[in-house]
């Protein structure tokens, strides 16, 4: 049966959405931009160390291929009182391994409302927008938002950095043995 | 009757916050609403308290109170739900007020230099003179330079 032209265009377009909490507050994040979900004890002996990190949302890197990602404390980086993480969200097209308190469940938005224009802090690049679900407000995640350009560049020199000094340490190591 | 040619015939709601009372241009008033839930996430724009859902709308709340009367609200009896507008988009904003609402319609004499920012006019009414506000000077808002993209993607940026 092939409906009107009118009725198809009036379909409302979906979106698979993950909710997700950080700290006891609710968000949601397109499934399609996660890659990966696996749990903080699975990923503990991969986790690099960033001792020169001067961001104190990414204390830790891990490497995934050939890339480096950084695990982002998503509670850190919203200023909301940490918890212990118990999953990472491993986002696609991205540089960010995001540590999160647990997934809620999955669903569909049918609308994303752009974030008001009253709206002027650093949320404007952390949310695509806002949903309404179930008679209550969750805003959406954008992946890209975790880390700028001047933070990559930044924890790029730190991970040089941690690499030079393991280097350095197995060298140390080699000549003592 | 007629207007001196300084002042402008215009409808405005009277608005209560604590003691005294303001007026903004009917024209940007959309309604009157009992308080509900407003719900709140992480942000960095310290003057808004998060946003209430109106009709499948999600407004930013935003108590101006303090900025005019010097403190905040005690009681909230309703929220205001006005507009702004930058360039072509309007964006609806919550205003917390502490009693009834009054629509009037009188001369408004234009700000002059030497008021704040935040005033556009003065009216004289039932004894008293009222600011009228300028919400933009009120309320966050982006300058006229930064209005950002519309959403291509999915979004629709319903204002």
């Amino acid at each position: 049966m092939h409906l009107p032209a009118s009725a198809k265009s009036h379909q409302p377009r979906t979106e698979q959405i993950i909710l997700f909490r950080i700290s006891g507050q609710t968000f949601a994040i397109s499934s399609s931009s996660v890659q990966e979900v696996r749990s903080v004890d699975n990923i503990a002996g991969m986790a690099r160390d960033l001792p020169e990190s001067h961001l104190r949302k990414v204390r830790h890197s891990i490497r995934r291929g050939d890339r480096t990602l950084y695990i982002v404390n998503a509670a850190v980086h919203f200023g909301l009182q940490p918890q212990p993480a118990s999953l990472v969200f491993f986002l696609r097209r991205t540089r960010t391994a995001l540590l999160i308190d647990g997934i809620d469940k999955m669903t569909t938005m049918t609308r994303l409302q752009a974030l008001s224009l009253a709206f002027q802090g650093e949320e404007r690049s952390w949310y695509r927008g806002l949903t309404a679900l179930d008679q209550a407000v969750v805003p959406v995640i954008n992946p890209e938002g975790f880390l700028s350009l001047e933070e990559l560049t930044l924890l790029e020199t730190a991970q040089f950095s941690a690499d030079a000094r393991t280097l350095t340490s197995e060298n140390h190591g080699a000549h003592v043995q | 009757m007629t207007s001196s040619p300084e002042t402008l015939l215009q409808s405005f709601v009277l608005l209560r916050l604590g003691e005294r009372r303001f007026a903004l241009p009917a024209s940007q008033v959309a309604e009157l609403v009992a308080p509900s839930r407003i719900f709140r996430f992480p942000h960095k724009s310290s003057a808004l308290e998060g946003v209430i859902l109106r009709r499948g709308r999600m407004i930013a709340v935003c108590d101006i109170a303090e900025q005019l009367t010097g403190k905040k609200l005690d009681t909230r009896r309703f929220n205001l739900l006005a507009t702004r507008k930058y360039g072509q988009q309007l964006d609806w904003i919550a205003i917390p007020v502490s009693g009834e609402c009054e629509l009037i319609t009188v001369d408004m004499m234009p700000a002059s230099a030497n008021d704040s920012p935040h005033v556009d006019g003065w009216l004289s009414h039932g004894g008293e003179v009222i600011e009228v506000l300028r919400l933009s000077a009120l309320t966050p808002g982006p300058a006229d330079t930064l209005l950002p993209e519309p959403l291509h993607n999915f979004a629709e940026a319903r204002s």
